[in-house]
């Protein structure tokens, strides 16, 4: 990154500052030796490896960015479907919604990734293999070559694009069946007098649902939903384990220990990256905290609920 | 070597805490395999949950009470502790207190003339353990913290009318209407602290000698066999056991803590989602 990196061995013997009557004194001397370590930092922290790292932030960012819409629509054509008054399609609605609740969500992390990654490689050959036997044979998946998603040939962007692609995919059901959780109780909370009002003007069941419920039922879900967004944040390095290279890969790999044999060599570092990591994710839910209540009082303001009340008699 | 289910019981039943069979199954995977492998490493989540939840609770009691003082040399300790262990991701947890723990010098300290052996620590059992109590602590004392605030103003009153003041005003009525109120969300926090024991062995803390937990052996199996279909069905539906086992266990004991009341004001339980956290 700068022109003095070209040799990084040469850094850590360089001495940029050099006080001998300063190093009398601990501290004095603890400060020389920080600023003497300065331009090996700004040359580590700015290495490819690092900016790459940098980078894997935008993906956890573009991961949240991607899956909250989703599952926000997951999660409404699922309390949709468990509203239905056609019974098999409110069965898959509620079924959706109670699937998560018995059994820890990381299965069906697990679950979804190679399910998802199967269903696709086993329909894509039906398509192009000709005669493609069952897949699970033994212990093994196999389908034809030109089956695989993505071409074995394919470069690796692909590869990460298409697991990142199946851990979007993963989220967005897992998620969306928490967010279909929180809006069915929020319909559910909307006065039965709004609906039975607006029947009473000639709406029929769409244009009730459409005018009446949909507006005023945000208002019930904020809590729900500004908690799942906290619950979303803090899931994000389940990435890792869906085997994309996000931020705590990037944090267990330069944090690793590295030898002379690197043009970095420090020790065990782990610790400090993660450190790191852990005050990006209080940061980010701090901050979203505040934002959700600064939301909360504005969707408050002049409804019929407690807090809606406590508002007008501010303000009055 | 085709096993009955019943030997393939015998040998690997207690597989997860060392005991029986050391090979793992390598080829010609049984459903009774599957059911059984799994089945003992719920073991290992029924340890983490049971102890983390029986300790936390004591130290939740403690920290929500620290939250209310109205010292804030009390109180902002007790914030900050909360803060940091709702605020980040439980999974950077595991790997934050496996680091530090590694780093511990490896043949143990002496303080004050007593040496401590140290390497106990970054195993599973003692460290997860150690997350998880910590981790449960702060999520309960912010239930307990919530229901202590929530205490009707009438019943402190009348306390206070009785006579009752101070230590005994708060054994006898805060307290127990603090566990009351907070339960049903109390209910949900040990729920949830159950599931979030299959991290363990993902983060962070290595399985020894393949002695890991129920999702450990379902995630062996579902990498050897290339099918998700059958292990992780298995290890849901002992969850789900599991989940419907705790809410029995839960429901008995609000049932107690609202025994005095007439029954169309108890408070009920409701599930309510908190996964991963």
């Amino acid at each position: 990154m700068f022109s003095y990196c070209t040799d990084p061995k040469a850094l850590s013997d360089a001495v940029w500052l050099s006080v001998p009557w300063l190093e009398h004194s601990f501290l004095t001397k603890w400060i020389v030796d920080f600023i003497n370590s300065l331009p090996w930092f700004s040359c580590y922290l700015t290495s490819a490896k690092h900016v790459d790292f940098y980078w894997s932030f935008l993906t956890v960012l573009l991961l949240l960015a991607i899956t909250a819409p989703a599952a926000l629509g997951m999660g409404f054509l699922g309390a949709t479907a468990a509203r239905s008054h056609v019974a098999p399609v409110s069965w898959i609605g509620k079924v959706y919604i109670w699937m998560v609740r018995g059994v820890p969500d990381i299965i069906f992390f697990l679950f979804f990734v190679i399910a998802l990654d199967q269903a696709i490689e086993y329909s894509k050959s039906l398509l192009v293999c000709d005669g493609q036997a069952w897949p699970w044979q033994g212990l093994e998946f196999r389908v034809c070559p030109e089956a695989k998603v993505p071409l074995a040939k394919s470069a690796p962007f692909w590869h990460q694009a298409y697991g990142f692609f199946l851990a979007v995919v993963t989220f967005a059901i897992v998620f969306g069946a928490f967010v279909a959780n929180v809006l069915y109780g929020a319909m559910q909370a909307v006065p039965r007098a709004q609906l039975e009002t607006a029947e009473a003007y000639g709406m029929n069941r769409g244009q009730v649902f459409r005018r009446i419920l949909i507006p005023q039922m945000w208002v019930y879900a904020l809590p729900g939903l500004g908690n799942l967004w906290m619950i979303l944040i803090k899931a994000t390095p389940l990435l890792f384990l869906l085997g994309v290279k996000d931020i705590v890969y990037y944090a267990r790999e330069l944090g690793g220990s590295k030898t002379q044999a690197y043009e970095y060599p420090h020790g065990d570092w782990r610790l400090w990256y993660f450190l790191g990591l852990m005050v990006f994710y209080l940061v980010f839910t701090r901050v979203s905290e505040i934002g959700i209540a600064k939301l909360t009082r504005k969707l408050s303001h002049g409804q019929a609920t407690a807090a809606g009340e406590a508002l007008r008699k501010a303000a009055a | 070597m085709s096993m009955t289910c019943w030997e393939t019981i015998q040998a690997y039943g207690l597989r997860s805490i060392g005991i029986g069979e050391n090979l793992l199954p390598r080829s010609d995977f049984t459903l009774c395999q599957q059911f059984t492998l799994i089945g003992s490493g719920m073991i290992w989540n029924l340890y983490f949950g049971v102890l983390a939840l029986a300790a936390g609770f004591f130290l939740a009691n403690a920290i929500a009470l620290a939250r209310s003082a109205r010292n804030p040399l009390i109180r902002k300790p007790a914030e900050w502790y909360v803060f940091v262990f709702r605020g980040s991701p439980l999974f950077i947890q595991f790997f934050l207190a496996y680091e530090a723990l590694v780093m511990l010098p490896k043949g143990g300290v002496d303080i004050l003339g007593i040496h401590l052996n140290t390497a106990w620590t970054t195993r599973a059992w003692a460290g997860a353990l150690l997350v998880l109590f910590l981790n449960t602590a702060a999520y309960s004392a912010e239930i307990f913290h919530g229901a202590l605030k929530s205490i009707p103003k009438g019943d402190l009153e009348a306390a206070e009318a009785y006579g009752l003041t101070g230590w005994k005003k708060f054994i006898r009525i805060e307290w127990p209407t603090m566990l009351r109120l907070g339960w049903p969300a109390y209910t949900n926090e040990a729920i949830f602290l159950f599931h979030a024991t299959t991290l363990v062995f993902f983060s962070g803390f290595p399985a020894f000698q393949q002695k890991g937990d129920a999702l450990y052996y379902a995630n062996y199996f579902a990498d050897k066999t290339f099918n998700p279909f059958i292990p992780y069905p298995i290890v849901a539906f002992y969850f789900i056991l599991l989940t419907l086992a705790v809410t029995y266990f839960y429901g008995r004991v609000n049932r107690h803590l609202n025994r005095h009341l007439p029954s169309n004001i108890r408070s009920k339980i409701r599930l309510r989602p908190q996964l991963i956290r």
